[in-house]
């Protein structure tokens, strides 16, 4: 069988606890440096990373004296001495392998110690001596010098420009244009848990316990790196301490923990990086600037959407967030143009955060929609449903079950839509000037093939599920047990669920929105299989394992999810301090496995745009080449009480069998997008100020609050 | 591991004598600002004195206020009955600071003594002037949203980050001193400093004086006080801007006493003399508060990341004086 068959929901749909809920609350699940005796952990190193001191340059000697001669010192590695990597053309992960340094920051050397505390006290002892050249960390001089281009293609493999229809006659046919520069600044995930690794190599295999969002991913990279098989390298992930895309590819910690093991046969190394160096070494959101041009009849209807993105990239490692792409599928226009052009500076790796690409497109999209709905006389919500388009713009198919209208209409409903007035400052309250918005939130529905689980028939009843999926925190070894316990037709008591470990059938990355979608469907397809070789009632001890190859209708259907997002605002007509009161968000993303996970999600989904709304700012010193606001005291995010005391999550009631066997799409990411539309335009209507920059702080406010 | 020997202080005389003749001890109060400093590597001491345990962490009446011990926890010092009711403001700046467990750790004495929170201060691979003088000041043309806009040097653009600080700065305070020499004690105004030409001095106290205790005197405008703070979020961020204020009403209305300070713009917290000189004698209104505060800040200096300052004092000045001036029983602020 190569295809898995719908099921019937039993347990999927149903609320069921956190199964892992007592195990966190309670300090017993254990994280990746946690890990010890029980587990073979005995006697760990630890190493700590020392970060370059310039921004760009050459190590011209790490004089690691000074280091060494301190008590529980046991190594320094350096460009010289650690272990050689087999393939190096990756330059973020060949850290230690040569001189050059990328950014401030980057792994130059690694100590050894017996304790943690030696450990951070050898790092600060050793002298780092760099042969330091001219460095450019700023984007506006990157631009200025010249080096903006065209990348061959953006992250997850969309086409860097992509037009369609008649730009020149959209434009002028146009009675309404708005065209704006939106722009979002560097964002930093930011997991509890920073990134951690416990590595051993007994000189044939090397184990890890790691703080990832993919154990079989880390596998799969590190084995070439190191030059093994990969049956040589296993990962184990049990539990893992939030990841929000910094922990779905590896980074450099994990390379680290690696060659600090291979330096060490049969000894154990711990290493934990610091919050500051989460900062520069575990990937985050470039700055981005889209300039949004829409062109539109006097009635809002779209005549051509334009977005052009530029955000900016390492010289160590191209990423490029593919931020223009849902002006390309989101609304009907007969004309469209999208660019992404990219900039390489000499900074820290970018990477996946939690929706790359649409969360800062999104912002720059539904900003430019609000602008438009305002230039003609337009509702918000109705502006959107008139650009309704019938089939997907980009691809021209089908949509598996576009149902964007509807959660625009409830979600109005819910919220208390009708009657906005829709001038802005229309409604003071006390010391507050209070405004409402909205904004669509989109994300597509993605699917990683090659998942395989393993279903086992255990004595009483029980069936062994197994697969190496990674539960960051999200529910997964809630759901799919969830699932498993369906496709096998028995009760969730009766599944045991195995996760996090190379062991167990491959997994791919808990990302994506992909990660209960594609994970489930192997355990369907499995279970399946396994009812089809052993029938209702087998003999404890048979197996089966399958590997999936397909399963959502991408041929001939455009697979996303919507979403309807209402905000409103208040912001303080002496200070300019905007706080988000209330703030709701409808959805549309097919069976909802888990509502109590689920809503978690949406809640953590809409908290996170709220918190990249008003808070979040990583400010880099181009001087220097880091971010400077390098903690959680002065890197914001969103504080308990900045969360909204109306703060809710719904969705439609509905099941799409062109995604999975159980109906379900992801939910991990439509939460944060549009989100930070929805508030910026709310404090717009608030206000009369446009937010076309985020964060959104007093200083944007403070100047027009008086009107 | 880094060293360091530990001394758990008897009484207040043996603590300032072990820190006193020892160049590389450092007082050790709650905690919360010198353990960070330690595991970032920009405090190095050689030993620490241990001074939480001594007993200075009583509020006693006295003739004509309150005494503060020093060791009073921040939470004790907030939710103290005689503090709500006569010194509102130093609950109301002491609440708008830090976490509940920042603050249930963190002693009266040690917030005044707090360091600032300036990214490159904090950071040891960046210049610093406070940090270590002479190596320059990157917080001039760095990051400068939370820079100075008043009594700044060319060596030191920063702020003090204490919200108590900036409470204190409008009650007839006293700060009691011990040292080698025995007791001094000093007004409160003279505790901190701007930086001038040496950032690495936040206050007037020698090497190896120990605040024992603050001492408040009772007042109409300590009173009727309030403290307001305009942050970035809504808790466990340190100000743009703050703003305590005391007034004091005569019966036609107009103002006979008031007092206001501000955060968030100096190096120490900002008596501003040229609004309460202004205000005195005058019915208070809005559009007058604003115009005084722009004649107090005529002299600052702004840059980008500081443009807003003088706009949200402004307000928020206003803001408080208003909300002083109305009658009734002072409100408290949720969510400030």
């Amino acid at each position: 069988m190569s295809t898995a068959e719908p099921i019937t929901p039993r347990a999927v749909g149903a609320g069921h606890a956190r199964v892992d809920g007592p195990l966190k609350v309670t300090g017993h699940a254990l994280y990746a440096v946690e890990h010890g005796s029980d587990e073979g952990v005995t006697d760990p190193l630890t190493a700590w990373v020392v970060g370059a001191p310039v921004a760009r340059g050459r190590v011209v000697r790490v004089d690691a004296a000074e280091a060494l001669a301190h008590a529980g010192v046991v190594a320094v590695l350096d460009h010289e001495t650690a272990p050689r990597l087999t393939e190096t053309g990756d330059a973020e992960l060949a850290i230690l392998q040569d001189d050059r340094v990328h950014f401030r920051g980057q792994v130059v050397a690694l100590v050894l110690a017996e304790t943690s505390e030696a450990a951070r006290e050898g790092a600060r002892l050793v002298r780092v001596h760099v042969a330091e050249e001219a460095h450019v960390a700023d984007l506006d001089e990157g631009v200025d010098a010249g080096e903006a281009y065209a990348p061959e293609q953006a992250n997850a493999g969309h086409e860097t420009d992509w037009a369609d229809g008649d730009l020149e006659a959209a434009r002028g046919a146009a009675s309404v244009v708005v065209d704006q520069t939106y722009a979002t600044p560097h964002e930093h995930n930011n997991p509890m848990e920073p990134h951690a690794a416990a590595a051993h190599w007994d000189g044939e295999r090397l184990t890890l316990w790691d703080s990832t969002q993919g154990v079989h991913p880390v596998a799969g990279t590190l084995a070439p790196l190191l030059g093994l098989d990969q049956e040589r390298v296993r990962v184990r992930a049990p539990y893992v301490g939030g990841g929000f895309g910094s922990k779905g590819l590896p980074h450099p910690p994990e390379v680290a923990a690696a060659l600090a093991a291979l330096s060490q046969p049969g000894r154990w190394v711990r290493l934990a990086i610091t919050r500051q160096q989460v900062f520069s070494l575990t990937g985050y959101r470039t700055q981005t600037r889209s300039r949004v041009r829409l062109s539109a009849e006097p009635d809002g209807r779209l005549l051509a959407v334009e977005h052009d993105a530029l955000s900016q990239t390492s010289r160590a490692k191209e990423f490029v967030e593919q931020t223009a792409t849902a002006a390309r599928m989101m609304y009907a226009a007969p004309a469209r143009r999208t660019t992404h052009r990219v900039v390489p500076l000499d900074v820290a790796v970018p990477s996946w955060m939690r929706a790359p690409g649409e969360m800062p497109g999104m912002f720059a999209h539904e900003v430019a929609m609000d602008e438009l709905a305002v230039a003609c006389g337009v509702d918000p919500v109705d502006l959107r449903v008139r650009n309704e388009p019938d089939r997907d713009p980009e691809t021209g198919k089908p949509w598996n079950d576009r149902r964007l209208v509807e959660c625009l209409q409830r979600g109005a409903e819910r919220f208390g839509w009708a009657g906005r007035p829709a001038e802005p400052r229309a409604t003071v309250d006390g010391d507050w000037l209070v405004g409402t918005g909205v904004a669509a939130a989109t994300y597509p529905t993605l699917w990683n093939p090659d998942n395989a689980a393993r279903i086992e028939s255990r004595a009483g009843g029980r069936y062994a599920v197994g697969i190496g999926a990674v539960d960051i925190g999200t529910g997964a070894r809630t759901v799919l047990r969830q699932v498993a316990a369906d496709a096998l037709g028995v009760d969730v008591e009766a599944v045991d669920l195995a996760l996090g470990d190379t062991s167990l059938p491959m997994a791919t990355v808990a990302g994506g929105s992909a990660g209960t979608a594609s994970w489930g469907t192997a355990i369907v397809q499995a279970a399946q299989q396994f009812r089809a070789d052993h029938g209702p009632d087998p003999a404890p001890g048979l197996h089966t394992v399958s590997t999936t190859e397909g399963y959502p209708d991408t041929e001939g259907h455009a697979l996303h999810s919507f979403g309807a997002v209402f905000a409103e605002v208040r912001v303080d007509r002496w200070t300019g301090e905007p706080r988000c009161t209330r703030l709701h968000g409808t959805y549309s993303v097919g069976r909802v496995v888990n509502p109590v996970l689920a809503r978690s999600q949406l809640h953590g989904g809409l908290v996170m745009g709220l918190s990249a709304a008003l808070h979040e700012d990583g400010v880099r010193d181009p001087r220097f080449g880091h971010t400077v606001t390098q903690d959680l005291a002065t890197y914001h995010v969103a504080a308990h009480a900045d969360v909204p005391p109306d703060l809710s999550a719904e969705w439609l009631e509905e099941s799409d069998l062109l995604a999975t066997p159980f109906g379900g799409r992801g939910v991990g990411e439509i939460g944060i997008v549009g989100t930070a539309a929805a508030i910026a335009n709310a404090a717009w209507h608030a206000t009369g100020v446009r937010v076309r920059d985020l964060p959104a702080t007093p200083a944007t406010f403070v100047g027009g609050v008086r009107g | 591991m880094r060293e360091l020997a530990y001394v758990r202080a008897t009484s207040p005389d043996e603590a300032v004598a072990a820190v006193a003749g020892d160049p590389q001890a450092r007082f050790l109060g709650g905690g919360t600002n010198l353990v960070d400093h330690l595991k970032l590597g920009i405090a190095t001491p050689g030993t620490l004195v241990d001074v939480s345990r001594l007993a200075l962490a009583e509020v006693e009446g006295t003739a004509d206020g309150l005494r503060v011990g020093a060791g009073v926890r921040n939470s004790d010092l907030a939710a103290h009955p005689v503090v709500r009711r006569d010194f509102p403001v130093l609950a109301r700046s002491l609440l708008a600071g830090a976490s509940g467990q920042i603050r249930n750790q963190a002693t009266t004495a040690g917030n005044l003594l707090q360091r600032t929170r300036c990214v490159y201060f904090q950071d040891a691979s960046t210049p610093c002037n406070k940090r270590e003088p002479g190596s320059g000041c990157s917080a001039v043309g760095g990051h400068d949203r939370y820079n100075a806009v008043l009594g700044a040097s060319e060596a030191c653009v920063t702020v003090h980050p204490s919200d108590l600080a900036v409470g204190l700065a409008v009650l007839d305070a006293e700060v009691v001193v011990l040292g080698p020499d025995g007791e001094r004690r000093l007004p409160y105004d003279e505790l901190h400093r701007l930086p001038g030409h040496h950032p690495e001095h936040d206050t007037t106290l020698a090497h190896g004086e120990l605040v024992t205790a603050v001492e408040l005197r009772r007042s109409p405008v300590a009173r009727r006080s309030t403290y307001e703070k305009v942050r970035e979020r809504a808790s466990y961020a340190f100000a743009l801007v703050s703003v305590a204020a005391g007034l004091e009403l005569a019966d036609d209305g107009t103002v006979s006493d008031v007092r206001v300070a501000w955060g968030g713009v100096a190096h120490k917290p900002w008596r501003a003399r040229v609004v309460e000189d202004a205000l005195r004698g005058e019915p208070l209104e809005e559009e007058r508060v604003r115009d005084v505060v722009a004649e107090e800040l005529r002299d600052a200096t702004t840059t980008t990341g500081t443009a807003g300052k003088p706009a949200m004092l402004a307000g928020v000045t206003a803001r408080a004086l208003t909300r002083l001036a109305a009658p009734g029983p002072q409100v408290e602020e949720a969510g400030r």
